[in-house]
């Protein structure tokens, strides 16, 4: 029998793979954050109406580590990171896996536009130059990246305008099929102010309470990395949750266990901003590689 | 029924009440978002391709058809032509329906055809077939490393690419649902 091939020809990205996240822990350890490792075997999520957990007995693998990572916040830790394995299920496409790798970083006393100069940084860093090509397509790193409100998003490239795509339900299609694929791929692009529905754990806008403080960054045509200032007002959080859950429920989904320490907790936690980041979406764009299959060991089907 | 979950390519499906095959799949979905299953459907009767997008919740109707078994016989200007060996009944595909599953056929290779009323309409191939490398570049001496690799061309004209020290001449094994190498193939 032959050595599997198709796996051992995987080595030259995997090598990529191993320095970037190499490269990763050493720009948030040089700022003085602290890495943490949260249990991935949990007994409740966040509840999100489109997200499911898998069950691992009679708790669930996460989905993030959020809901952890910011009681370590409440208790006072400072800046913080963590690199992740988490689990949605029924999740499989060419930038899909039902487990993969995710990057998350907090900073106590900031809001998410600091977070937006973080990715700026670490891209720079990870890239080493600020000209990248993917896919054929040149992508200019050079800082600062382009910002898009969503409404203003909806306006230029959508078919309709957003306050008709939110009362039709069709919010999450129309960035999926409209504006996604419009952005320009030739630069990074920070799409941000989400309606206040579409964000159950960022705080809203206190200047304008339509809209929450989130962002989104799209590169090379994917969505990369999501992120908010973190809502800390625990009344709030466990209302959206409850609204979440009840959505879940009325879509037949199966009922979620409340997050009951972290929404005791939250009462302490710091004005924050937070994010997560794909990490084998960014191996896909700094190896050149089009298929998420191809920056991991083994996928499912593998297995 | 099928719902989105099931979904992916070669998944045959009734359409407004034609039989359709999904060419092309994939899963696409904002992080915190409804997923989206998007596909690339031939309708198998009249051939044509289209895009369309479901979203979960939604349910399809499988294309229930016959299969049967056929052996290969060979191609002329009616197409591709197959074999009932119980009932000698012949029919032939085009080169369209066929797709890259034409690269995979060898002479008397037994298959199954998907018949709607006398037509065949598709194949199912064996998982893997054996063919003889015709063109590859040599071998570069001293290139040892497992997972290196090169394009190599086999006797039908198909074009993959294969680990380095797979030679002309050589036959190997060819996975037909991916199009990949697998093996090489003791003779």
């Amino acid at each position: 029998m032959e050595p599997n091939w198709q796996l051992a020809r995987k080595r030259p990205t995997l090598e990529k793979r191993a320095r970037i996240v190499q490269a990763i822990r050493a720009f948030f350890i040089d700022q003085g954050f602290l890495e943490v490792e949260t249990p991935q075997r949990i007994p409740a999520n966040a509840p999100e109406l489109y997200i499911d957990a898998v069950p691992s007995g009679d708790w669930f693998l996460q989905t993030s580590p959020e809901l952890a990572m910011k009681r370590l916040l409440a208790a006072g830790y400072g800046n913080i990171f963590q690199i992740s394995h988490c689990w949605r299920q029924g999740e499989r496409g060419s930038r899909h896996l039902p487990e993969y790798c995710m990057l998350e970083w907090y900073r106590p006393q900031v809001d998410y536009r600091h977070l937006m100069d973080d990715c700026e940084a670490l891209l720079l860093l990870l890239a080493q130059t600020p000209k990248i090509s993917y896919q054929g397509q040149d992508i200019d790193l050079s800082r600062p990246w382009p910002r898009l409100r969503v409404e203003e998003a909806f306006k230029r490239y959508a078919s309709c305008p957003l306050d008709v795509a939110l009362a039709e339900n069709r919010f999450d299609e129309l960035i999926s099929l409209e504006i996604e694929p419009r952005l320009a791929v030739e630069r990074p692009t920070f799409l941000y102010e989400y309606p206040a529905s579409q964000a159950s754990l960022a705080r809203l806008n206190p200047a304008n309470p339509a809209v929450a403080e989130r962002f989104e960054l799209y590169l090379g045509g994917m969505e990369l990395a999501n992120a908010f200032s973190e809502l800390i007002n625990a009344q709030e959080q466990a209302e959206r949750f409850q609204n979440e859950e009840t959505q879940r429920r009325k879509a037949g989904k199966s009922p979620y266990p409340e997050a009951t320490p972290f929404l005791t907790e939250l009462i302490t936690m710091p004005p924050a901003a937070g994010i997560a980041l794909g990490v084998d979406r960014l191996i896909m764009l700094l190896s050149d590689t089009a298929q998420i299959d191809d920056v991991v060991t083994f996928t499912p089907e593998l297995l | 029924m099928y719902t989105c979950s099931d979904l992916k390519k070669g998944l045959k499906l009734l359409i407004d009440g034609d039989p359709h095959v999904i060419v092309q799949f994939d899963f696409s979905k904002p992080g915190k978002g409804q997923a989206l299953y998007r596909c690339k459907l031939r309708n198998m009767i009249t051939g044509s391709l289209f895009d369309r997008t479901y979203r979960s919740g939604e349910s399809f109707e499988p294309a229930s058809l016959e299969e049967r078994d056929m052996q290969y016989l060979y191609q002329d200007e009616t197409g591709y032509v197959f074999m009932d060996q119980k009932t000698y009944e012949q029919v032939a595909l085009s080169e369209e329906t066929l797709g890259d599953d034409k690269y995979f056929l060898v002479d008397n290779m037994e298959v199954k055809i998907l018949m709607y009323g006398d037509t065949g309409i598709g194949i199912t191939l064996p998982n893997f077939v054996n063919l003889r490398v015709t063109q590859s570049d040599p071998w570069v001496k001293g290139d040892t490393a497992a997972g290196n690799n090169k394009p190599a061309t086999v006797e039908t004209g198909y074009t993959l690419q294969v680990p380095s020290f797979v030679e002309e001449g050589t036959l190997i094994q060819i996975d037909t649902r991916t199009g990949e190498y697998a093996t090489r193939v003791k003779e």
